[in-house]
């Protein structure tokens, strides 16, 4: 099972660095990453792996979204499923 | 790997255009829990419910936390209340609604549905006793729902219930006027009803349905708008397809939660219901969808023709997406609910006559709309046969949910997603003889199809 991270802000030294820290301490493998930065705006989109995670996947969300709160990023966990849903016929 | 651009949007819908989950609704059949003391009834009905849908709300609370999409509201319906009456006091018909109440209040769940009776074609002795009862148990409980089917297409219009209900409506405004009239908000009149209904007020357990079952009502009115606007200065088929693709979107959502909560709650699937259906959050308007097309006010001529057109493109876009499509399925245009409709309707732009004629070509009837509350009964009346008779001719659900509280120009204010809605007049002139007359309007030839 697939999860997809997204990161929206500013850009700063070590957003992926701090989002990465997470994820390994989750157990939460990183399959794809793909980041761009326009003028000082950063966007990233992680595509991770959970069938190895170590917490409940809603544990993992929060922690996420705790960490964005805490550097002004918006970051949103959501399961890969949502996405294929809405977009794959 | 999906698109960047896919899940940038996705995430935007739900963000920015208020795209949610509206209701997960587990429907329960109370058939194995009659019994000849009224007590023993209530006991059986509470520990039912109560077993069933006991991970409910956690449940929809962990799709929602895992998969990023809100889910509002976590409900329950269970088998019309009506036909478990037929040997119980209007005292035990009241026992009943409490049981109800307090079984949501436990689960955590806003609302219950099925506290209904179906007398299209005539009451039974279960029905007389439950809808007399219906006033005092909306007034005496907060999560209940109440509705009465007073007419299909097979079975024409019980003119006696149209009668009747014009009275429980007043009394009902009267027993909860000091909040608002909120129990006629609770309380809806319908012909042809769905039995599979996840919206309340409606919503009831049919006799049809099995044991228990997952029914799913999405919404996202906030969704197609914006994506009328980012359509620009196209013409109106390809606004259609426009809200077609955003409907099938939509509509996949609602599949997969629905399909997840099913898995986890084991509990079959029932239907996914395409329904807009709007809030009063600024955003999340059908209103705003109807303006979006090209209507400088909602209510204004041509509205009933872009309602049909969106109506219509919801139907075709979500029914694609998902493998049962039931319920009401179609356009929402509660006023009270829907912030374009209150500014419509509070400027003169949109008249309850305007509102019946939107109603002949969208999902549900004139709903949550507040009237003058010294309104009579009859002209009640009046209004739900003319509202019965576009669905009973035109073989499509209509209802009616009328707050009568105020007067003519008052904003009245029923809270959270029931929003505020101002008092629209109602004609001065009655159709009182015409309603005293009772009887059954015959079914009219539409219903012949054998």
């Amino acid at each position: 099972m697939k999860a997809v991270i997204s990161v929206t802000g500013c850009d700063a030294v070590g957003i992926i660095a701090k989002i990465s820290a997470v994820c390994a301490e989750c157990s939460v493998n990183i399959v794809d990453i793909s980041q761009t930065v326009l003028q000082k705006y950063f966007s990233m989109i992680m595509l991770v792996e959970i069938d190895s995670i170590n917490v409940p996947f809603a544990d993992f969300v929060d922690r996420m979204s705790d960490l964005g709160k805490a550097n002004q990023l918006e970051i949103h966990t959501m399961h890969e499923d949502i996405f294929n849903a809405m977009h794959r016929i | 790997m999906i698109k960047n651009h896919d899940i940038f949007e996705t995430i935007n819908m739900i963000r920015e255009e208020c795209l949610d989950i509206r209701t997960i609704t587990m429907g329960i059949s109370l058939f194995d829990c009659q019994s000849d003391d009224e007590k023993r009834l209530c006991t059986k009905i509470y520990d039912k419910i109560m077993y069933h849908a006991r991970n409910l709300v956690q449940t929809g609370a962990d799709i929602e936390k895992e998969y990023g999409i809100p889910i509002i509201n976590k409900r329950v319906s269970v088998t019309p209340v009506a036909l478990m009456c037929g040997g119980v006091s209007r005292d035990g018909a009241l026992n009943i609604a409490h049981t109800l109440d307090r079984a949501a209040g436990e689960l955590g769940i806003n609302f219950i549905g099925g506290y209904s009776a179906l007398v299209q074609k005539g009451f039974t002795n279960g029905s007389r006793t439950l809808i007399s009862a219906i006033p005092e148990a909306l007034a005496t409980t907060s999560r209940l729902c109440s509705s009465v089917n007073v007419a299909s297409t097979k079975a024409g219009i019980n003119m006696d219930a149209v009668a009747q209900m014009g009275e429980v409506i007043c009394e009902t405004a009267g027993l909860t006027r000091e909040n608002s009239a909120i129990g006629c908000a609770k309380l809806v009149v319908f012909a042809n009803v769905p039995e599979d209904n996840p919206f309340m007020a409606g919503a009831f357990h049919g006799i049809g349905e099995p044991e228990t079952v997952i029914n799913v009502g999405v919404s996202g009115p906030g969704v197609v708008a914006s994506a009328i606007r980012r359509a620009g200065s196209c013409n109106l088929t390809e606004i259609a397809e426009t809200i077609k693709r955003t409907a099938f979107k939509i509509t996949r959502v609602g599949q997969l939660v629905a399909k997840l909560a099913s898995e986890r709650l084991n509990v079959p699937f029932g239907i996914v219901d395409l329904s807009l259906a709007p809030t009063p959050a600024v955003g999340d308007s059908v209103a705003y969808i109807l303006e979006s097309i090209g209507l400088e006010k909602c209510g204004c001529p041509g509205t009933t023709a872009a309602l049909a057109m969106l109506n219509d493109a919801v139907k075709k876009g979500g029914v694609m997406a998902s493998s049962h499509v039931g319920g009401l399925s179609g356009a929402f245009i509660p006023v009270s609910e829907d912030a374009g409709m209150i500014d419509a309707a509070r400027c003169g732009a949109l008249s309850l006559e305007k509102l019946e004629a939107m109603t002949a070509v969208c999902s549900v009837g004139l709903d949550m709309i507040a009237i003058p509350e010294d309104t009579p009964a009859a002209v009640i009346s009046g209004i739900i046969a003319d509202e019965i008779a576009i669905g009973v001719v035109n073989t499509k659900t209509t209802a009616v949910r009328l707050i009568p509280a105020g007067k003519a120009g008052d904003m009245i204010c029923f809270g959270g997603l029931l929003g505020e809605a101002p008092v629209i007049p109602v004609s001065g002139y009655s159709p009182e003889v015409m309603i005293r007359r009772g009887g059954r309007i015959p079914a009219p030839l539409q219903s012949l199809k054998n």
